[in-house]
């Protein structure tokens, strides 16, 4: 009730002022009246019984003084005066207002968006209730790297392991759509029972799988994604229970996932089916092949480190019942790792240095606009002295001036936040293509909040040293307004700004420099093909006449591969069944004859590529030794495989491999000859090294497998092929789907997409920050000679040249540049260690990058001095002195 | 009035004030000349702390106001005490009362 009064009353007296203001001066009327009547019914005279009455009461104006000030409305009241006030001070001074309000906005906007692509991926948490509890379970490599877990393993976690509430695990998988409109090739997951509750999201129709669906030929069941659901079934919710084609098999709908649900292991996963391995764990089955990524939910109250320790017991610990396999036997224990850090890991390092670069642009922006607010405030040092000679408090000053810093950084964030928008879009656009939750990135409440949150926050630092700078006007020399060079106290806060700002942009500069480098090393790198002239493509077959039909497969890819051979303009084309920097990463285990494995830490597997033969030629893979596979290598003639260089050196350092037999996979299958040693590739990424490789034919291999990328090398232009080469393909069978269609360019340059992405920012704030700087920079000198002109004069009148002036005001100038420089390489040097993840084949102390950044610095500096310093050397002595 | 006169004890004008409208509705100097005749002249109520103190009551709830219009048609404020004045002022007496017995034993001991 009370504060309902306080708000009524509060709120009369606003917005009806005038009547508010005329109950305060009748009520003072009136106690006045009063008390002068009291005193003349005591004796006095009625002059003298006012006169009285006034004394005791004291200054009216006072007294309604208080009256007025004493509730919350008269701060708002005074503070909307303010705001009027500023709004009137920016009009007055339109250009400086337009520099401050952009340079805010640019700064905001930056920050805004960035902090609107980073929020969903590093700090909200996933997308899952206590999404804190869900892990991943990790394997360990030989190499004590992490690796994909076996069905074996999985089998027995979930049967011994005590800490997880659900446990779960996936593999990808495409099944082609058919029926209704054109076939679509989906991205789908193989899922365990156990997956959908591990991550904590059910079916929001139908059913989740359960232990009846997962076994070894089980039914044919899916759960559709409500995108699928929507897009072609029309978002029908009797599908729960009929019938859907998937590579031409039937397949029951079980469920459809809810809308909301975000898929972070696979998020382009629409379709799920069971696992459905086999639980009797043959040996040579996929059973116990390293390609199955878990999923656990932790029991509430456990730690991932806890859970590790107990799966470490598990592992050290082996029970008849559950048998292990050599390469499979969890000697070093499982790791557990929040799934957060593993949807976060690839991306955090480049995403936290762009975030840091934002906040840089920030800080230049917000020191840019500080420095205007004290120059003008300099020009307004008249007026703020008269307002304190009329009374005006310390405070009220203050408030003043934060009123005016507010309301620019007020413009600044609503122009920030169209700034934003437009930033979120680009950066969508953007992103590298394995950023997690990209679909995530947008303006949203939180991204409003935060934005809300800095622009109050620039408000007040960037009117901070103005405000204060204001409040100590002396008002006496103010109004004289003679002592122009007294002011040294706001040039020594300006000086002291500009050099802030000179460092923060060597910083970002050098950051820059040091990313551009490493890229320019990252693609000098020779990721051991040709990619010029190049396509790939990814093909996949599909359909009942396909299956268990070794023959119909091969027949299908042969036909294509010499149907695409047959295109005008086609070099060479070949399959193989990984492509370097696609992502792929298939390993077989490899027994020499020659050479058993005896160490048990070492890594027994290579990089299998089954290939047809043309594809080294297709590719541009160079021969070193021996012969490359051909078209001798049938499925009749004895097997062969050829193996790349470092596996040669490793394996046979001095010997020649060619001759040497190894197995390749299954060891019940005859020994592959090695025929050929070809030059390295990078499998997995420019910047890391090359591990074993062995290629056979795919005639030769046991199985095909599918999808294959088919590879075309091209005479001219190979993008300009690729619809007649997607049309030779379906001369062959016009079902099968042809995805990932891109050159082999693309594919190298796609490889360094998220260290692009992390230059493309720092270059477009460095950018910036350099522009910012150098308005600084400028803006300092020419206020600087704008105060000194008589100074300067003088020095002309007595003798000095132009050359003298010219070299005063530049070394003015650069001699804050320099010492910023100096501030800024210690500043970049610590700051850079933050990148070191990002960088390629150079020190984060690379000196030819700092010494080159500095050179751009000094540089732009140099001409944002000239044009000042010019204008000083023009000042012609005469009128000047005159002036006085 | 006289030399005796002081400006009231802090913290107790709301007090004084509220106790006085229990009598009945008053406007502001009627308080003012009715605390001072009730302490015989000890008391005396500054003018603005008592108009201040006066809204910050009505603000608060404790206090009703009232516009009428005197015999000589000018425009004077009413107050009256609330329900919930009525029991602020139990509460602040008491306070009151409590510290005033204190302070009287502190001052018997010392003798």
């Amino acid at each position: 009730m009370s504060l309902w009064r306080q708000l009524t009353s509060g709120l009369r007296v606003l917005t009806r002022r005038t009547a508010a203001d005329q109950d305060v001066a009748d009520e003072v009327e009136h106690y006045l009246d009063e008390a002068a009547a009291d005193l003349e019914s005591r004796g006095l005279s009625r002059d003298a019984a006012r006169r009285e009455a006034r004394l005791q009461v004291g200054n009216v104006m006072v007294v309604r003084e208080r009256l007025r000030a004493s509730g919350w409305e008269h701060v708002v009241g005074t503070s909307l005066a303010d705001l009027r006030h500023a709004a009137r001070q920016l009009r007055s001074a339109p250009a400086f207002a337009a520099v401050s309000v952009l340079t805010l906005a640019l700064g905001i906007g930056a920050s805004t968006a960035i902090f609107s692509a980073v929020n969903p991926i590093l700090f909200q948490p996933l997308p899952y209730p206590d999404a804190s509890r869900v892990t991943m379970v990790w394997d360990y490599g030989a190499d004590g790297g992490r690796i994909e877990v076996t069905f074996g393993t999985y089998r027995e976690i979930v049967a011994r392991a005590r800490s997880f509430d659900a446990l779960g695990v996936m593999r990808l998988w495409q099944p082609t759509v058919t029926g209704g409109a054109e076939p679509e090739r989906l991205e789908g997951q193989r899922v365990s029972v156990g997956y959908f509750r591990a991550l904590g999201v059910l079916p929001a129709l139908g059913r989740d799988f359960d232990s009846s669906d997962d076994r070894v030929n089980g039914p044919n069941v899916v759960i559709l994604a409500d995108g699928l659901w929507r897009r072609r079934f029309a978002g029908d919710a009797a599908i729960v229970g009929r019938q859907i084609t998937l590579n031409d098999a039937l397949y029951t709908v079980a469920g459809v996932m809810p809308g909301g649900f975000e898929n972070v292991l696979s998020p382009s996963a629409e379709i799920w089916a069971p696992l459905q391995y086999d639980a009797s764990l043959p040996v040579q089955g996929r059973e116990w092949g390293h390609h199955l990524r878990m999923v656990g939910r932790l029991h509430p109250g456990v730690l991932p480190e806890q859970a590790a320790r107990e799966l470490e017991t598990i592992a050290r610990a082996p029970m008849p019942t559950f048998p292990r396999v050599p390469w499979a036997s969890i000697r070093k224990g499982l790791r557990v790792e929040p799934l957060q850090g593993d949807v976060t890991r690839g991306v955090k390092p480049a995403l936290v240095a762009v975030l840091g670069a934002v906040m840089l642009v920030l800080a230049i922006a917000c020191v840019n606009v500080t420095n205007l607010l004290l120059a003008r405030g300099a020009q307004r040092r008249g007026e703020f002295a008269m307002r304190v000679a009329l009374g005006a408090g310390r405070s009220r000053i203050v408030r003043q001036v934060l009123a005016e810093s507010l309301l620019l950084a007020a413009i600044g964030g609503v122009i920030g936040m169209a700034v934003a928008r437009a930033g979120v879009a680009a950066l969508v656009a953007l992103t590298p293509p394995g950023l997690p939750r990209a679909n995530a990135i947008a303006v949203d409440g939180t991204v409003l909040a935060f934005a809300i949150a800095i622009t109050t926050l620039i408000g007040l630092v960037v009117g901070l040293v103005p405000a204060l700078q204001a409040s100590r006007s002396d008002p006496h020399s103010g109004i004289q307004h003679t002592s122009r060079g007294a002011a040294g106290g706001h040039r020594t806060a300006r000086r002291t700004l500009v050099v802030a700002e000179v460092a923060l942009a060597l910083v970002l500069l050098v950051g820059a420099g040091l990313l551009l480098r490493s890229l320019q090393r990252l693609f000098a790198v020779e990721p051991g093909f040709n990619p010029s002239h190049a396509l790939s493509m990814q093909v996949q077959i599909a359909g009942r006449r396909f299956a268990n039909n070794l023959g119909a497969v091969r027949q299908f890819f042969d036909g294509a591969v010499e149907a695409v051979r047959g295109v005008p303009g086609v070099d060479a084309a070949a399959f193989t069944s990984q492509l370097p920097l696609s992502g792929d990463f298939v390993k077989y285990g490899v027994q020499w004859e020659s050479a058993p494995n005896t160490d048990p830490n070492e890594d027994q597997s290579a990089l299998r590529y089954a290939v047809t033969p043309d594809y080294f030629h297709a590719i541009g893979i160079p021969l070193r030794r021996g012969r490359y596979l051909d078209a001798r290598d049938t499925i009749d003639a004895p097997p062969v495989a050829v193996i790349n260089e470092s596996f040669a050196r490793r394996k046979f350092a001095g010997r020649d491999p060619i001759g040497q037999r190894a197995h390749i996979g299954d060891t019940s299958k005859p020994w592959f000859t090695i025929v050929g040693v070809v030059g390295d590739v990078r499998q997995t990424s420019l910047a890391l090294g090359v591990g074993d490789a062995a290629y056979t034919t795919t005639a030769q291999w046991p199985f095909v497998d599918n999808p294959l990328w088919l590879v075309v090398r091209a005479r001219g232009d190979a993008a300009a092929l690729a619809p007649a080469i997607r049309r030779a393909v379906w001369s062959v069978d016009k079902d099968q789907p042809i995805v990932r269609v891109a050159t082999l360019d693309a594919l190298v340059a796609g490889s360094a997409s998220e260290r692009r992405f992390a230059l493309t920012l720092f270059e477009a704030f460095a950018l910036v920050a350099l522009v910012l700087a150098a308005i600084g920079i400028y803006g300092v000198l020419a206020g600087s000679v704008a105060e000194r002109t008589r100074e300067i004069g003088v020095r002309s009148a007595l003798g000095a040249s132009r050359g003298d002036i010219l070299a005063l005001v530049l070394g003015q100038g650069l001699s804050l540049t320099v010492v910023g420089v100096a501030i800024g390489s210690v500043g970049a040097a610590a700051a850079s260690t933050a990148l070191v993840t990002l960088l390629f084949g150079i020190s984060h102390l690379d000196p030819t990058t700092y010494l080159s950044m500095i050179a751009v610095l000094m540089s732009v500096s140099t001409a944002a001095c000239w044009i000042p310093a010019w204008r000083a050397a023009r000042v012609d002595p005469a009128t000047t002195l005159r002036a006085e | 009035m006289g030399e005796a006169t002081t400006d009231v004890i802090q913290g107790t004008l709301d007090m004084l004030i509220l106790k006085t409208l229990s009598l009945e509705p008053m406007h502001g100097f009627g308080i003012a000349r009715r605390v001072e005749q009730v302490s015989r002249g000890v008391f005396r109520v500054n003018p603005g702390s008592l108009l201040v103190a006066l809204q910050r009551l009505e603000r608060a709830g404790w206090v009703d106001a009232e516009w009428r219009h005197t015999e000589n048609a000018r425009r004077a404020k009413f107050y009256s005490l609330t329900r919930a004045g009525r029991k602020q002022l139990d509460v602040e007496t008491a306070d009151w009362a409590r510290r005033a017995a204190a302070i009287t034993r502190l001052l018997k001991t010392e003798a």
